[in-house]
């Protein structure tokens, strides 16, 4: 479970050690922590995120940044009604988004329930990553042994990412020792798979809480952080990005240490997605424009970022049709 | 391949620009009597086209088709038909803000991102601000019954072509007082086309009168024995030359001056909004901006990591091409300010100030100044007292409120300041304290006709958008 | 009886400059008269040097008294009265006596000047609430505007109406919070000597209220051009060349300068213009945000 050392919060020497845990001397440490990171001005975030939202991305530079997105993309389905079948064709789309094109990148990974990770597997072999959801995904309304179990079992079927879900419930009552804790004992479960934490920023409503959250999830081990479920609104903003951006670039500064993004739920059209890419790139700089270090986790995007692709090499918009819709 | 951000340039095909311009005089382009001189694009030292000069002729007849209008129609019409004037020309405005925002770029050399997203939209909204007031007056607070003036001579900048255009011409109309305007000599195509629009929207003949030129028209018109109200933006030198033209006159007078703002960032700052605050204060339109926060003040105990943010801040602006949409720095309006810039940064290297700059590259024609940062100034280097007026920011530090405080006053100006904390006792105490006119707490650079915006101290008086600002257009309260 | 033949005690008038009673530090006086050109009374002549002192001594004033609650501001103005209804007699007689008038006209006055102090002692807490407001701004700012004493005002009294003139002048400057140095009229000062004698003893803030007797012309202009003065009001300077000089001189630090009104009529309700002439409008933006 959690290693408990001495090792005070604040003020990290910089270290060129792989990630690791960092844990509190005891949870007053990380409150205090927490306390002291500088708020967040809703309406100053805002006003920065839509005005980067107004960068103009022309040419070669798009097709660039396209082809980008696709290769970052987290394709997930994550429905009740998902069955091997479909996960399959789903997982055919991700290795090969548009058949008829086959310079057209692979996406960064599948998302899927735990208990088809072996279809997915099947189909994708190890040409990209699996990444399952676990831990009680979307609520986190188990005890800390179903989370393990549910990860342990992901892991086991050939899950090499792990998207966990934090405790909102515990976070948002001050709790935050039992989210920090829940995550390093995930993160240990995980063993060589990457952990990637979701805040659920739609619960956690305010800025100053994500904020929170990030430096709480970056400290307990996350690998990555990650906006939303997708089950709850609103997903992923520009405005809760930005500010989980800046989180990461303070992390970076403070220990030097790249902890990834990824922005899931809402993201649908590519000119979303830029703005996303412009974002990171003005935020934390281009060595966080690789799907090693930011993610778009989505379902229809996908599609929409084919057909501008289509477009810019033909000269005209294509249809629906000549995407494919799994 | 890295990420870049394609050149996305803003097409010009939508200005047709006269190679030669009139006066605008009774309704009417007629031209002028004096040398006209050339404008010129800024970022690109092209010539533009060139510009009627108003002489002692044409401002007369301009204040006489003023007079005429105040006596004929606009002082007898309805506040009501008044205020449909000023709704035509805000929806023209609108309809007509591409083509505003570009020649606005082209003469004035700001990014047209700013030109389209601040001046042309505020400036359609001064005018729909206003005209709802045009028959309202007796309820804003200055008698029962408020009269227009006359006659106002209106003498603006060239930071905000149009939108001091807007912030002067909308209150004064909406009042019943009639105008002649002068634009200021390197940016007057905005306010030609605005007298166009005043063409489209029927207004009656000599209720807006543009006359260009150079310092010496704007003298004779504020000299002129006509006018009865001389309202004007710019430098603090040339508002105290007018404040002694018109000494012993019955002439009304409100002057919006410079400014040297402290913008004033403690240690429990929102630090990420407080970095694009600062940039926002000093870089927007070039620090061409008189309410600019040119003064940083840090609390000691963030001012080191405060000023590394801002670096690395920096190094992602863009200057370049004004009407390139990406652009975040466009060019300074011309080389007799770019050189004031050059001087006064000088004096700050002299004066032992240190001096830093992102990496950019600075384009060969045109004028240019990279974002500059000075730290270890103190209150003593010019570049802490005097308007530099140029993307240059002088960092200072403070150990305890009462020390930023007394560095924020210390200075003859008083037009704004900025106060960055998340501790809200602490934002009123301050806001309480600052001497200057506007206070932008967790926030910068913001403007809305329905805010009352002005100075204390040498940055003038007067206010100019919101309830405050009619006062300035109207003789109501017996005097005694 | 020896009473009836008491010799009086008579006073020497001094100036009213930082709370005190001091001589002008020329040593000069000048004779008061009354409308028949009869000694009253030599006054103390205040020099540019003088002036300078009473700039210091507002400065200092303001800081305080700016600073005071509106309440108080109010109170301190409603005390004025007070203290200024018990030497009303004093009033009467001075009044008689520099404006040649009628006991009645100079009681009339009196009374008048008495509850002008009054009127503006009720503005103290409610101007901000007519000159201020919030602005509704379109974006997610909370935004306001209020009014703010403008600082150190040098002001003329007019030189006929010489006790409710005065105070139709110091009132609505003091009101706000600004301090005052003003000039009392030059041939009828004693009511205003009268008058701080009461603001001596009516809890006014040390230098908030400064009263010069003297030649506006003589020391108007160092004032103009004083950079540590905010504002003139030169309601009492009735030459015309003399008040384009001061406000030539005003430009140096852009003073705000109110002009001699034309034929005032110090008895009518006063506007708000006096009040208003004197206060900045602060605004102030916030965001809102969760």
């Amino acid at each position: 479970m959690s290693s408990l050392d001495n090792q005070p919060l604040a003020n990290q020497p910089p270290t060129k050690q792989p990630h690791k845990t960092q844990s509190p001397t005891s949870h007053q440490g990380l409150h205090a922590f927490l306390a002291g990171l500088s708020g967040v001005d809703q309406v100053g975030a805002e006003a920065r995120a839509a005005a980067l939202g107004t960068r103009s991305i022309k040419k070669e530079s798009k097709m660039w940044a396209i082809d980008t997105a696709i290769s970052m993309v987290d394709l997930t389905t994550l429905e009740g009604a998902d069955t091997p079948g479909k996960v399959s064709a789903m997982c055919s789309k991700a290795l090969h988004p548009d058949p008829t094109d086959p310079t057209t990148p692979s996406v960064a990974a599948v998302c899927v329930y735990g208990d088809l990770v072996p279809a997915a597997r099947e189909v994708v072999g190890d040409r990209i990553h699996v990444a399952a959801v676990a831990t009680a995904f979307p609520s986190g309304r188990a005890s800390l042994d179903v989370k393990l179990l549910d990860t342990k079992d992901a892991v086991a079927a050939g899950a090499d990412e792990i998207d966990m879900v934090i405790d909102r419930g515990a976070f948002l009552t001050g709790n935050f020792g039992k989210v920090f804790e829940e995550i390093v004992a995930i993160k240990e479960a995980c063993g060589d798979a990457h952990l990637k934490v979701i805040l659920e920023t739609g619960e956690l409503k305010t800025l100053d809480n994500v904020r929170k959250a990030s430096w709480l999830a970056m400290k307990a081990g996350a690998d990555f952080i990650k906006t939303s479920t997708g089950k709850v609104a609103p997903a992923a903003t520009l405005p809760v990005t930005l500010v989980m951006l800046e989180a990461v670039r303070d992390y970076y500064a403070q220990t030097n240490t790249r902890i990834g993004v990824k922005a899931a739920g809402g993201i649908k059209t590519s000119k979303d997605a830029i703005k996303y890419l412009v974002l990171v790139n003005e935020t934390v700089g281009d060595a966080w424009l690789t799907p090693d270090l930011f993610r778009f986790g989505a379902s229809t995007l996908l599609n929409d970022l084919l057909q501008q692709r289509q477009k810019m090499l033909t000269g005209h918009y294509s249809g629906p049709d000549y995407v494919t819709i799994d | 391949m890295t990420f870049q951000y394609a050149p996305a340039p803003e097409s010009t095909a939508i200005v047709n620009i006269n190679s030669s311009n009139d006066l605008f005089i009774n309704g009417e382009f007629t031209p002028g009597h004096g040398a006209p001189f050339k404008t010129i694009n800024p970022a690109t030292e092209e010539v533009l086209a060139e510009i009627a000069q108003a002489n002692e002729e044409d401002v007369n007849a301009a204040v006489m088709a003023a007079r005429k209008a105040y006596d004929k129609s606009w002082s007898k019409m309805s506040g009501r038909d008044r205020g449909k004037y000023l709704f035509r020309i805000a929806r023209l405005i609108q309809e007509r803000s591409r083509e505003l925002a570009v020649l606005e770029t082209l003469d004035n050399g700001k990014p047209i991102r700013e030109s389209r997203d601040v001046d042309v939209p505020i400036a359609a909204a001064h005018f729909f601000y206003h005209a709802g007031w045009a028959d309202k007056l007796e309820f804003a607070g200055y008698g029962d019954n408020p009269r227009p003036l006359g006659v106002v001579a209106q003498v603006i900048p060239w930071n905000f072509p149009l939108l001091m255009l807007a912030w002067k011409i909308a209150p004064a109309l909406a009042t019943g007082n009639t105008v002649v305007l002068k634009p200021a000599e390197t940016t007057s195509l905005t306010a030609l086309l605005f007298a166009e629009i005043c063409q489209q929207a029927d207004l009656p003949p000599g209720v807006v009168n543009i006359i260009t030129g150079a310092g010496e028209t704007g003298r004779m018109l504020v000299e002129h024995p006509d006018v009865n109200k001389v309202a004007f933006t710019g430098s603090t030198a040339v508002g105290q030359a007018i404040q002694r033209q018109i000494a012993g006159t019955q002439k009304r007078l409100t002057l919006e001056l410079g400014g040297k703002a402290a913008n004033i960032v403690f240690d429990d700052a929102p630090i990420d909004q407080a970095v694009e605050g600062i940039v926002n204060g000093i870089y927007f339109n070039q620090g061409h901006v008189c309410c600019a926060g040119s003064r940083l003040l840090l609390q000691e105990s963030i001012a080191e990591q405060t000023i590394d943010s801002l670096k690395r801040r920096l190094q992602t602006l863009r200057l370049g091409d004004p009407l390139d949409k990406n652009t975040d720095i466009g060019a300074i309006n011309s080389r007799e300010q770019l050189n004031r810039i050059i001087d006064l940064t000088k004096s700050g290297e002299e004066e032992g100030a240190q001096r830093w700059s992102p990496d950019c590259v600075i384009p060969e024609k045109g004028f240019w100044f990279a974002p500059t940062v000075f730290t270890n100034v103190t209150q003593a280097h010019r570049i802490a007292r005097e308007e530099i007026f140029g993307p240059v920011l002088s960092v200072l530090t403070f150990r305890t409120p009462d020390e930023a405080i007394e560095k924020a006053n210390n200075t003859p100006y008083g037009l704004s300041a900025g106060i960055w904390t998340e501790k809200g006792s602490r934002i009123l105490a301050m806001a309480n304290k600052v001497r200057a006119g506007v206070v932008w707490a967790n926030t910068f650079n913001r403007f809305d006709p329905a805010s009352p915006f002005g100075g204390y101290k040498e940055s003038g008086f007067g206010r100019e958008g919101g309830v405050q600002g009619l006062g300035a257009y109207l003789t109501s309260e017996e005097s005694s | 009886m020896i009473g009836n033949d008491r010799v009086e005690v008579r006073k020497t008038h001094k100036l009213f400059v930082g709370g005190a009673f001091p001589r002008s530090e020329s040593g000069r006086t000048y004779e008061a008269t009354n409308s028949q050109g009869e000694f009253l009374a030599n006054v103390a002549k205040a020099s540019r040097k003088d002036a300078r002192d009473a700039v210091l001594a507002a400065r200092t004033g303001f800081n305080s008294w700016s600073k005071a609650t509106a309440y108080n501001r109010g109170q301190v103005l409603y005390r004025i009265a007070e203290v200024m209804e018990g030497r009303k007699d004093q009033f009467i007689s001075d009044i008689q006596d520099a404006e040649a008038v009628s006991a009645k006209k100079a009681a009339t006055q009196t009374d008048q000047a008495i509850d002008r102090v009054l009127w503006y002692a009720g503005w103290a807490d409610k101007y901000a609430q007519v000159f201020g407001n919030t602005n509704p701004v379109s974006g997610p700012f909370f935004n306001f505007s209020i009014p703010e004493p403008t600082g150190v005002v040098a002001a003329v009294a007019p030189q006929d109406s010489s006790l409710l003139g005065l105070i139709s002048v110091i009132a609505p400057i003091i009101t706000s919070g600004n301090s005052v140095i003003v000039i009392a009229s030059t041939a009828s000062p004693i009511p205003a000597i009268t008058l701080s004698e009461c603001l001596a003893t009516s809890d006014v803030i040390a230098g908030n209220i400064n009263i010069l007797t003297g030649d506006p012309a003589e020391i108007m202009p160092s004032l103009a051009s004083h950079g540590d003065v905010n504002a003139l009001d030169l309601t009492g300077i009735t030459d015309s060349e003399l008040q384009k000089a001061l406000q030539i001189e005003a430009a140096g630090t852009v003073k705000r300068v109110r002009s001699a009104p034309v034929n005032p009529d110090w008895r009518a309700t006063p506007s708000l213009s006096r009040l208003r002439a004197f206060t900045e409008v602060k605004t102030v933006w916030h965001p809102m945000g969760m």
